[in-house]
């Protein structure tokens, strides 16, 4: 097995879902509704367990502890997309990119489920429900919202339109698409655009919203080489603060 | 640029003289009454309200608020229009004569038997 490549590939995996589940996490007691405050926090949480198990299996191939990956890096040592660092905006963006990223992420891991690199397809067999669940929960607002009223369906083309290009960046490719296709460990970037385009679009549509006109495509990279926003600096100095206070006490 | 809502950065401007108009009654979601079963081929249990804009919607937020602790099998979320009751007022229609205890379970001696036969097969 390349090892570089499965540890490339876990990084950028987790830091996806550490980003995003302290992002969602800021709306806990912010929320729209108790009901959905509650879900929506319980939802971030879950997602930092999906990054806990990621960082756990790149301690056992030698790297730091979990929480030293999580809390004791850089903003430049992180490998998240764009799209999970940008600041929550209002509940509109929040949703459709908990929608857009939720299906990726889906997708991704029932690949995970039959990496030929055990550990992985293990944990894939072990977050599929509570994906599910996710899933579910976004399918379901988006629906709502956008077909509801006037002020509501555009609110959602609007969120659609400023998340889309960000949201092509969750596909941006590594270094070592080849080798882990070959090995089967993943089945690449390339395959999961193109199911998760195949997942999205329809219930887009089914929506009534519109994908963005293909010509204005522009995926937004970097952040898989470390290059980011400089709001995830500030959201990596607050979510550090307590750790950074003593990083050897045992919590 | 998305602007952030973080109250620490952005708070937001509270009038002064306070002037709330009263919620519409479309303001306010519907609520849908969770059943929650524990685990398959046991009996659908009452377990609270939530609010929600559909069915849909309800079913997610009754599987966070009620079926995330502990085991669930299956939950039903049903509309609380859609419950049909008795008045308390009509509570009267519940009494029964003090004559007629024989219907109730309370009244069989069976129970004395069964503890006795369970005793006998410890023992």
């Amino acid at each position: 097995m390349n090892e570089a490549a499965i540890k490339e590939l876990l990084y950028k995996v987790a830091d996806d879902q550490l980003v995003l589940g302290h992002r969602n996490s800021e709306w806990t007691g912010l929320g729209p509704i108790l009901e959905e405050d509650i879900a929506f926090s319980s939802m971030a949480q879950d997602k930092l367990g999906h990054a806990q198990g990621c960082y756990q299996i790149l301690h056992e191939l030698g790297e730091a502890d979990p929480d030293q990956i999580a809390f004791s890096r850089k903003a430049n040592q992180f490998h998240n997309c764009h799209f999970v660092e940008l600041p929550n905006g209002e509940y509109d963006f929040s949703l459709m990119r908990h929608f857009l990223f939720d299906h990726a992420d889906q997708i991704r891991f029932e690949m995970f489920a039959n990496s030929s690199f055990e550990p992985l397809a293990k944990l894939a067999k072990k977050v599929k429900g509570e994906i599910k669940y996710h899933v579910f929960h976004g399918n379901t607002w988006i629906q709502k919202l956008s077909t509801a009223n006037e002020i509501s369906k555009i609110r959602m083309q609007t969120a659609l339109n400023e998340s889309w290009n960000y949201a092509l960046g969750i596909f941006e490719e590594g270094n070592y698409e080849i080798e882990l296709k070959n090995e089967g460990v993943f089945e690449g970037e390339k395959a999961l655009q193109d199911k998760w385009m195949s997942v999205v679009c329809p219930l887009l549509e089914k929506a009534g919203l519109q994908v963005p006109e293909q010509s204005s495509w522009e995926p937004v990279l970097g952040g898989r080489k470390g290059y980011h926003l400089a709001h995830l600096e500030t959201l990596v100095t607050e979510m550090s603060e307590v750790f950074q206070i003593d990083p050897t006490a045992n919590w | 640029m998305i602007e952030s809502l973080d109250p620490r950065i952005n708070r937001a401007s509270i009038s002064v003289d306070n002037n709330i108009e009263p919620l519409g009654t479309l303001d306010q979601w519907e609520t849908y009454e969770v059943f929650h079963q524990k685990k398959r081929g046991d009996q659908h249990m009452h377990v609270g309200i939530v609010h929600a804009a559909n069915p849909e919607m309800a079913l997610a937020f009754a599987k966070e608020q009620f079926g995330r602790r502990g085991l669930t099998a299956n939950i039903w979320v049903v509309n609380t229009r859609n419950v049909f009751a008795s008045t308390y007022e009509d509570a009267d229609i519940f009494e029964t004569t003090t004559d007629k205890i024989y219907r109730e379970a309370g009244g069989y001696k069976v129970m004395d038997k069964i503890n006795q036969y369970k005793k006998s097969q410890k023992a």
